[in-house]
């Protein structure tokens, strides 16, 4: 990836890699006679942290669904660290433990307390002893700033907790990418900041990431790539100083306009 | 405070003191109506004979009568007929909801068949025609013929309560990489056994009642007691009280187990 402000982006750029992680190669998507996505190709480098934007249906989540096989394409190619992805590939549930997923509704496990939410994975999946799963499960926690929280069970926990838990969940599995569908668009506003400081902290790391949302201000922060989708398709694929300040698509400066109007 | 709304038939019935009279009046009714009716045809009522039924006290100490017996009968009866239904409408539930093309086909078949034949029935396909074929006996066609029949109702049950769960869950298992089973019996089925727990209730109630009709093929529970004591005293109006008595107590006793369990279950999610 080539930028045309080197001086503007110091840190990820000696990160980030050019070891492909997710490559597809105009994939689509349909549902019924609905296109859900069409044509799409992309690919995700070791490291990179890619930003996916774009009005609602527009495909963003579908296109992120189908990285790790919630979702599965209909057409084109798709690899994710390797594995080729078809319906029911066998692989996929291995490639599941490497590939987090945080969701907008957190989808967090209610019979269970926060700390058994985040052992549940490393023990019944990647067969850890209880010692070391929960040691990890605290580990991540304190990450996610709410060890205290432990036993509480989600109900009990506000919405920003709720998704930072849903995080540490993912992390406990120690993925190689972390995907992320809406994370903060079921949020009250005020705890929208809580969970993005979590991930902002996490993209430091080097961890790679999809991220699917509508906070900019995030997007200007840890992205190295924006995607703008539009219909299915993927409209534009720009570093986020071109996109933000000069983007290539008329349709892409139209939703700038009016998601930065406010 | 005063009340001043307008006194209505409804308020009136409901004052304390006339809901009580009207309740003994309606109870009172009944009994004697029963009572004139069995005078008219002169029926010898012989009350102080039931006693020697339930229990008596030898040399020995307590020896439980007929109808204990039969109880007990129809309670290891219900309950080894209600544990083999669980497990075969899991397994109808879980076949149905697997997305198997053939899986599918056999549960609906299955429930169909179950579900549009008398039970009555079903109890004599087991008892004269698999009976001899597989030789069961008896006992082993009674808690087949129960477990088959109430194993559909059962698997709807299962199936409600699995599908009441969101489909979030299952995604979120999946995304941590769970197998379907690991995702069942780890995340699904812990949350659906509260919708599961009232219906499943009622399901025993329903078993331990259509646990009766093995009477018609002499299995010794607590109907098929009654029938024998009847046929050797001719007390069928003392009897056939005190079993219904009996069945009232079991299930009532059953249902009032459950829903403080129910609560339990329900103020710690």
């Amino acid at each position: 990836m080539l930028y045309y402000f080197p001086y503007m982006k110091p840190e990820p750029m000696a990160e980030m890699t050019e070891t492909p992680i997710i490559v597809a190669q105009s994939i689509g998507k349909s549902f019924g006679d609905f296109n859900a996505l069409t044509d799409v190709s992309l690919t995700v480098h070791k490291g990179e942290r890619v930003v996916v934007c774009g009005p609602s249906g527009s495909g963003k989540s579908t296109l992120i669904r189908c990285f790790n096989g919630l979702e599965n394409h209909s057409t084109g190619t798709l690899s994710v660290d390797g594995v080729d992805l078809y319906p029911d590939a066998p692989e996929i549930r291995q490639l599941r433990q490497d590939v987090g997923m945080v969701f907008q509704q957190f989808n967090l496990f209610p019979h269970l307390t926060v700390l058994e939410n985040l052992m549940i994975g490393p023990m019944k999946v990647r067969k850890l002893d209880r010692v070391q799963a929960e040691e990890t499960a605290r580990k991540y926690l304190e990450r996610v700033r709410i060890p205290e929280q432990a036993d509480k069970r989600p109900a009990q926990l506000s919405g920003g907790q709720q998704q930072r838990v849903a995080i540490a969940r993912a992390l406990c599995m120690e993925p190689r990418v972390m995907l992320f569908d809406e994370p903060t668009s079921a949020l009250d506003p005020e705890m929208i900041g809580e969970v993005l400081d979590v991930m902002v902290e996490l993209a430091d790391t080097g961890m790679t990431m999809v991220v699917v949302t509508h906070e900019m201000g995030f997007a200007r922060k840890v992205a190295d790539t924006m995607v703008f989708m539009e219909a299915g398709r993927i409209v534009e694929i720009s570093p986020p100083k071109t996109f933000f300040t000069n983007p290539k698509t008329a349709r892409a400066r139209v939703f700038l306009d009016q998601i930065l109007e406010h | 405070m005063r009340d001043t709304r307008p006194m209505t038939v409804s308020r009136v019935l409901n004052t304390p003191l006339i809901a009580v009279i009207l309740y003994f009046a309606v109870v009172g009714a009944i009994v004697w109506m029963s009572y004139t009716g069995a005078q008219q045809m002169g029926y010898n009522w012989q009350w102080y004979q039931i006693p020697k039924y339930f229990y008596s006290f030898t040399e020995d100490g307590f020896q439980p009568g007929e109808i204990l017996t039969g109880l007990w009968a129809t309670i290891v009866l219900s309950l080894t007929s209600f544990t083999l239904a669980t497990l075969l409408g899991l397994g109808v539930a879980l076949l149905r909801l697997s997305g198997l093309v053939v899986g599918k086909g056999v549960a609906v078949g299955y429930l169909e068949f179950v579900r549009n034949i008398p039970l009555l029935v079903l109890l004599y396909l087991f008892y004269y025609v698999l009976g001899p074929v597989f030789g069961f006996d008896r006992w082993t066609a009674a808690v087949m013929t129960l477990a088959v029949f109430h194993s559909a109702l059962i698997s709807e049950i299962f199936r409600a309560g699995i599908n009441s769960v969101s489909t979030g869950q299952w995604e979120a298992a999946a995304s941590i990489g769970m197998s379907r089973a690991q995702a069942y019996r780890y995340i699904i089925l812990p949350q659906s056994v509260r919708f599961m727990l009232p219906p499943l209730t009622g399901e025993v109630v329903h078993l331990i009642k259509s646990s009766a009709i093995v009477s018609v093929i002499a299995v010794a529970e607590l109907t098929t007691i009654g029938r024998n004591i009847i046929s050797d005293t001719y007390m069928s109006f003392e009897i056939w009280f005190t079993i219904a008595a009996v069945y009232l107590a079991l299930t009532l006793a059953l249902s009032f187990g459950v829903s403080a369990v129910e609560r339990r279950f329900q103020s710690e999610v």
